[in-house]
C-alpha cells in the first residue's frame, strides 16, 4: 500500500490540493480530506460506466473499433467539415486545450469552452469593467467579510468555505466554525424547546416564538469574520451564514444597484428592493463599508438570470465603489476544475478566452455570434468534437437537436448522454488520476495535476488522442493539396 | 385550501450535491438519472396541487415539457418557485435564448406544473430517443 499526499482534486474550481490517496495494487482504495464529490470521483473513476475501447457508429449502433480506425474516421470528419465546433475543455488539462486550439486553427473551426454556459457573461463584463482580485490564500488569511451571491458553495464547491473563507483558520482572521456550531446548537436547543412547548400546550404555538423569517440577525454587528449569503433560495450555505438575504428571482440587478446607492450614502425612497426591506440592505451595506477586507464571490445565479452580463457589470461596479472606502475584491465561483485554465490557454493562444472562430483563418471573437450555443441555434455547424464535457446533458434542447444531427466525435472517460449520441467515441484517461497536467484554480493559480495510477490498457490521455487526430488531419489535408496540384 | 390542477411557477435550474456526487460516479448511472429527473417544490405548492412527495409531475414551458418526480424542497419556503437540477431533463424545458451573448437563460423561466401520477419518468435512453430520435 502506498499513500500519495498533496494530490490536487480534479472536480471543482476550488482545486483543493491537500487530498491524500491510498493506493493498493494499482487501485485507489481510500481518499482523505476530500468532499463527497471528490471521493465519488477518486473511488468511482474506474466503475462500470468506463469506456475502454474506441467506438464507431455503424448502422445506427455504436460498435467497438480499433484506435487507428477511430482516429482515421475522426480526422476524416473534421478535415471535411466546413464549420466544425470544438467544445468542452474545462475538465481536461491546459496541455490538451493547447492541442485543441492548434486543431481548431488547422480545420478552421469554432473552439469554445464550457464558460459559455457558466461564467461567459462574467468574462465579458470583466473585459468592460475590470476586476479587483487576489488569491484565495489572501482571502483565507485576511478577509473579515465574505459574501456569496447567487452561489451555493455547500453544493457546488463543498470545501470552499472551510478551506478559503469563513471557516478557514487564517493568520489574521480566526475560523468561524465554533461560532457556527454554537449557533447551530442554540438553534437545535430552541427547536427542542419549541416542540416540547407545542406538545405540552396541545400544538399551540409558543407565545415567545423564534424571530420571524428574514428578521435582522444580531450577528451582523458582532466583531470577527462574517459570512453573508444572497440568493433566491434559502440554500444550505444560506443556513450557515450570519446573514441571509433572499432576493426575488431575476431581481439581482436592482439589488446590486440599490447597494451601490447605499454605499454612496444615497437614500432610497422605497421600502423594499427586490423583495428585501431597505433596513436590511442598509445593515448589509454598513457591514460592507465597515469591513477591512471584503470578498464577494458570485455564482451562476447572477450570470444565468435576467440581465446576465449586466448583473456582473453591476457587481463589479459595486466592488469598485466599495474600494473607494475600504478593501474589497470580487471573484467568480468557477465550476469545473479547469475552466479557468481553458480560458487562460485560449487567451494565450488566440487572444480571446472562449468562443473563438478560426473559420476565416485568423481568430475572431464575438460571443452571441461565435459562441457554440448561437452557432447551434442558427444551425450552422456541420460537425463537432466534444472533449471532457456533456453538452447533450447541459444544453437546451434546441441546441442539442442540431448538434446530434451532424457527425459528432466525443473524447471522454465515461459513457454519458453525449457519447451515447456520438458517431465516434474515444475513451480517455482521467487527467489528475491517470494522466498528469496543469489546471488553473478559480483565482488563476496554476496547480499540477498528478498521475497516481495507470490508465486501463490502450487508453490514452486527451492530449495524446488530440495530437493523433491533428497529425492525421494534417496528413489528409496534405494529400488533398498535392492531389489538387 | 383550494386545490388546483395546475400551478404557474418560476423554474430555476442549478446544481445539487446529489447531482454532483452522482455525476462523478458516472453519467450513465441510475444514481445520476435519479438525481436530475426530479423537481423540488415548496410543500405549500404541493398541497395546492394535492400531491404527495414522489408523485410524477409534468413541467411545461414555452420550450417543451417533461415529466419529473416532485420532491419536497428542504429549503422552503419559496412559494411559486420550482427547482430542477441541471441535466437532460431540465434541458427540455429551459429557455435557449442567449440574448446575443452565448449564454442561454437557465434560471427564472415561467413554467406550468401539473400532477401526472400515471405518466412515468423516462430513463435517460428513453428521454434521448424521444427528444432526438437517436442514441
Ligand atoms: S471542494 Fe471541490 S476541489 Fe475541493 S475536494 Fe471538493 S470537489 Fe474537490
Amino acid at each position: 500500500m502506498q499513500v500519495v499526499k498533496a494530490v490536487t482534486c480534479p472536480v471543482c474550481g476550488s482545486l483543493c490540493d491537500d487530498i491524500e490517496l491510498t493506493i493498493d495494487s494499482g487501485k485507489i482504495v481510500k481518499v482523505k480530506n476530500g468532499c463527497a464529490m471528490c471521493e465519488s470521483k477518486f473511488l468511482g473513476y474506474c466503475g462500470e460506466h468506463r469506456i475502454l475501447k474506441p467506438l464507431i457508429r455503424r448502422n445506427g449502433e455504436l460498435v467497438k473499433a480499433s484506435m487507428k480506425e477511430a482516429i482515421g474516421k475522426a480526422a476524416e470528419i473534421l478535415a471535411e467539415a466546413n464549420y466544425p465546433i470544438l467544445y468542452g475543455w474545462s475538465s481536461t488539462s491546459c496541455e490538451a486545450t493547447r492541442v485543441g486550439l492548434e486543431l481548431a486553427e488547422e480545420i478552421g473551426g469554432v473552439i469554445d469552452n464550457t464558460a459559455v454556459v457558466c461564467h461567459g457573461p462574467s468574462l465579458l463584463s470583466v473585459q468592460e469593467v475590470g476586476i479587483p482580485s487576489c488569491t484565495l490564500g489572501q482571502i483565507r488569511h485576511r478577509a473579515d467579510l465574505v459574501i456569496y451571491w447567487g452561489s451555493d458553495p455547500w453544493s457546488a464547491h463543498p470545501r470552499h468555505i472551510e478551506r478559503y473563507t469563513a471557516f478557514s483558520e487564517g493568520r489574521f482572521e480566526k475560523s468561524e466554525w465554533r461560532g457556527y456550531l454554537t449557533k447551530l446548537k442554540a438553534l437545535i436547543g430552541r427547536k427542542k424547546i419549541e416542540s416540547t412547548l407545542r406538545r405540552l400546550f396541545l400544538k399551540k404555538r409558543p407565545s415567545v416564538s423564534a424571530a420571524p423569517e428574514g428578521k435582522v440577525c444580531p450577528t451582523i454587528s458582532r466583531a470577527g469574520r462574517k459570512l453573508i449569503v444572497i440568493d433566491v433560495r434559502r440554500t444550505k450555505s444560506a443556513e450557515m451564514a450570519d446573514y441571509f438575504i433572499q432576493v426575488e428571482p431575476n431581481k439581482d440587478y436592482e439589488l446590486l444597484q440599490a447597494f451601490r446607492s447605499l454605499i454612496r450614502d444615497q437614500e432610497l425612497d422605497v421600502d423594499k428592493v427586490a423583495g428585501v426591506p431597505v433596513e436590511h440592505l442598509e445593515e448589509v451595506a454598513d457591514a460592507m463599508v465597515g469591513c477591512s477586507f471584503g470578498a464577494l464571490f458570485f455564482g451562476v445565479g447572477l450570470t444565468m438570470s435576467r440581465g446576465k452580463l449586466k448583473n456582473i457589470d453591476a457587481a463589479l461596479s459595486l466592488v469598485r465603489d466599495l474600494n473607494m472606502r475600504t478593501k474589497f475584491i470580487i471573484m467568480p465561483m468557477r465550476g469545473h476544475f479547469n475552466v479557468t485554465g481553458a480560458n487562460t490557454v485560449s487567451t494565450w493562444q488566440s487572444g480571446y478566452p472562449y468562443a473563438v472562430d478560426f473559420s476565416l483563418g485568423y481568430p475572431r471573437y464575438n460571443p452571441g455570434e461565435t459562441s457554440v450555443m448561437d452557432v447551434l441555434l442558427r444551425r450552422e455547424s456541420d460537425a463537432a468534437l466534444v472533449v471532457a464535457s456533456d453538452p447533450v446533458a447541459n444544453f437546451p434542447r434546441k441546441a442539442v437537436e442540431h448538434l446530434v444531427e451532424n457527425p459528432l466525435i466525443v473524447i471522454d472517460p465515461h459513457m454519458n448522454a453525449t457519447a451515447q449520441m456520438a458517431d465516434v467515441v474515444f475513451p480517455s484517461a482521467f487527467v489528475g488520476i491517470e494522466a498528469e497536467g496543469t489546471a488553473y484554480r478559480m483565482d488563476h493559480v496554476p496547480l499540477p495535476l498528478k498521475k497516481v495510477v495507470e490508465p486501463p490498457r490502450g487508453v490514452f490521455s486527451d492530449e495524446e488522442i488530440l495530437r493523433r487526430i491533428l497529425s492525421e488531419v494534417r496528413k489528409i489535408k496534405k494529400a488533398k493539396t498535392t492531389e489538387e496540384a | 385550501m383550494e386545490q388546483k390542477s395546475k400551478l404557474y411557477v418560476t423554474l430555476l435550474t442549478g446544481r445539487t450535491i446529489e447531482q454532483g456526487v452522482a455525476k462523478e460516479r458516472g453519467k450513465a448511472s441510475s444514481e445520476y438519472a435519479e438525481s436530475v429527473s426530479v423537481c423540488y417544490m415548496d410543500p405549500e405548492d404541493m398541497k395546492q396541487l394535492g400531491i404527495k412527495e414522489k408523485t410524477n409531475v409534468q413541467v411545461s414551458t414555452e420550450y417543451g415539457s417533461v415529466v419529473v418526480k416532485a420532491l419536497k424542497s428542504l429549503r422552503a419556503p419559496h412559494p411559486g418557485i420550482i427547482y430542477i437540477p441541471y441535466g437532460p431533463w431540465a434541458n427540455v424545458v429551459v429557455n435557449p435564448e442567449t440574448h446575443g451573448i452565448g449564454m442561454p437563460s437557465f434560471k427564472g423561466i415561467p413554467a406550468e406544473i401539473e400532477p401526472t401520477p400515471n405518466v412515468p419518468v423516462l430513463n435517460l435512453e428513453g428521454l434521448l430517443k424521444k427528444q432526438f430520435r437517436k442514441g
